[in-house]
C-alpha cells in the first residue's frame, strides 16, 4: 500500500515536472517567435536604412550631377557666344580685308602708270568695277577759263556734259568748296541731269582742285554705298587727282622735251651746214 | 594646286580678282586680257576654273562661254561671269549657254572666294 502511495507520489511529481517542461517548451517557443518576430523587424528596418543610404547616396549624385551639367551648360553658352563674336570678328575682318585690297588695288593702278590716258582709263576702271557706277563723268578744271571741261565719261557721251563755271550749280560748288557732295538718293534712274550728279568728289592736291568726278547712276544691283565706297571716293580724291595732274605734267614735258630735241636736231643741222 | 584662269579686259579688275583668289592655298593664276587670248592659255595650260568677265573687246565672256562648252577637251572647267550686267536677263542668259554662277560687280571677296572654293571642291569629288 505504501509503495503504491509512494509510486502514486512519484507519478504526480514526474506529471508536475512534465507540465512544467511543457510550460518552459511553451515559454521557449513563445521566446522563440517573439525573437524570430524581432528579427523580421530588425532586418526590415536593416534594409530599409540601406535603401534610403542609397537614395540619399543617389541623390547627392544626381544633385552633383545637376551642378555639373549646369556649369556645362554654362560653359556652352559661354563657348557659343564666343563662337559668335569670332564669327562676327571674322566677317569684319573679311570685310575689312575686302576694302583694303580694293584701296590697294586702286591705289597701285593710279600710280600704275605716267601716261595721263591711261591715269584716266584707271579712274574709269575703278568708279565702273569698285564703286559700281554707271553713268559718270571726269571733269578737269581749265585755269584759263575757270571752267570744268569733261575729259572721259562712261555711259554718256563727252557732249552730254555741259562745261560748268567755278561755283556754279552742285558740281561748280564741289569745285569752289573742295568737299564731297552726296545727294540724299542713289535710287537707279534712266534720265540723265548732267547738272545735277548723284555724287561729286573733288579732285584735289592739298586743298587745290583739279577736278571733279560726277556720278549720275549707279548700276541696277548698287543700291547703296558701303563704307568701302566713301574711302574709295576719299582716295580718288587724294591720288586720282595726283596721278592725273602728274600724267598731265609729265605728257607735257615729255612734248616739250621732244620740241626742244626737235629745235636742238634742227640747230645742230644748221651749224654743220 | 589650282589653276585659275582670269578673263578681263582692266588691269585694275584683273588684279583685283587675282589679288582675292590667291588666297587659295597653292592656286596659281593665269590671266587672260579677252575671249581668244583665253583659248590660248587654255590651249597651253591645265585650267581648272575660269573667272571671266562679260563685256571685253575682241571676243565677250558670253562667246568665249559657248566655245569652252562646246570643246570636248574644256567643256567641264566650271565658268563663273563676272560682270557689271545686273538685269535678271543677262544673267539667265549667262547660265543658259552654260556659266556656273554670276557675280555682279563690285565683287565682294567673300563671294567670290566662296564661290571659287565651292566650284573647285565639286571637281573633286567628281574625279
Amino acid at each position: 500500500m505504501e509503495k503504491n502511495s509512494s509510486l502514486a507520489k512519484k507519478a504526480d511529481e514526474f506529471l508536475q515536472i512534465f507540465k512544467k517542461g511543457e510550460e518552459f517548451t511553451k515559454d521557449l517557443i513563445k521566446e522563440n517567435e517573439k525573437l524570430r518576430f524581432r528579427l523580421a523587424q530588425l532586418e526590415e528596418a536593416l534594409q530599409k536604412s540601406g535603401n534610403e543610404e542609397r537614395i540619399r547616396l543617389y541623390e547627392d549624385r544626381l544633385r552633383m550631377l545637376d551642378e555639373e551639367l549646369k556649369s556645362l551648360l554654362e560653359r556652352y553658352r559661354k563657348v557659343e557666344e564666343e563662337n559668335k563674336d569670332f564669327a562676327s570678328k571674322y566677317v569684319e575682318i573679311e570685310t575689312e580685308n575686302n576694302n583694303l585690297a580694293n584701296l590697294y588695288v586702286a591705289s597701285y593702278q593710279l600710280h600704275s602708270t605716267l601716261d595721263f590716258n591711261d591715269v584716266l582709263r584707271i579712274v574709269l576702271e575703278i568708279v565702273i568695277n569698285l564703286i559700281g557706277a554707271e553713268k559718270f563723268a571726269v571733269m578737269l578744271m581749265d585755269e584759263k577759263t575757270n571752267e570744268l571741261i569733261p575729259v572721259a565719261t562712261e555711259g554718256l557721251s563727252l557732249d552730254e556734259i555741259p562745261k560748268v563755271k567755278i561755283g556754279e550749280g552742285t558740281i561748280g560748288k564741289v569745285a569752289k568748296e573742295a568737299e564731297s557732295y552726296f545727294s540724299e538718293t542713289t535710287a537707279y534712274a534712266s534720265e540723265t541731269d548732267a547738272t545735277n550728279p548723284i555724287v561729286c568728289i573733288p579732285l584735289k592736291i592739298k586743298e587745290h582742285v583739279i577736278g571733279v568726278i560726277s556720278i549720275y547712276s549707279l548700276f541696277v544691283q548698287k543700291t547703296e554705298f558701303s563704307n568701302v565706297d566713301y574711302e574709295l571716293f576719299n582716295l580718288l580724291a587724294g591720288h586720282a587727282a595726283t596721278a592725273i595732274f602728274s600724267s598731265k605734267l609729265y605728257t607735257q614735258s615729255e612734248r616739250k622735251l621732244t620740241t626742244i630735241q626737235s629745235f636742238l636736231d634742227l640747230l645742230k643741222d644748221r651749224t654743220g651746214k | 594646286m589650282p589653276n585659275i584662269l582670269i578673263v578681263e579686259d582692266s588691269p585694275t579688275m584683273r588684279q583685283l580678282i587675282s589679288f582675292t583668289v590667291k588666297r587659295i592655298p597653292e592656286s596659281r593664276v593665269i590671266e587672260a586680257t579677252d575671249g581668244v587670248d583665253a583659248f590660248k592659255k587654255l590651249s597651253s595650260e591645265k585650267i581648272d576654273i575660269i573667272l571671266a568677265d562679260i563685256n571685253m573687246p575682241v571676243m565677250d565672256g558670253l562667246k568665249l562661254v559657248s566655245l569652252v562648252r562646246g570643246n570636248v577637251h574644256y567643256k567641264n572647267i566650271p565658268i563663273i561671269m563676272i560682270t557689271t550686267e545686273g538685269a535678271e536677263e543677262d544673267k539667265k542668259k549667262a547660265l543658259a549657254i552654260g556659266a556656273n554662277a554670276y557675280l555682279t560687280k563690285p565683287i565682294m571677296s567673300q563671294e567670290l572666294l566662296k564661290l571659287v572654293n565651292s566650284l573647285l571642291s565639286s571637281i573633286k569629288s567628281d574625279t
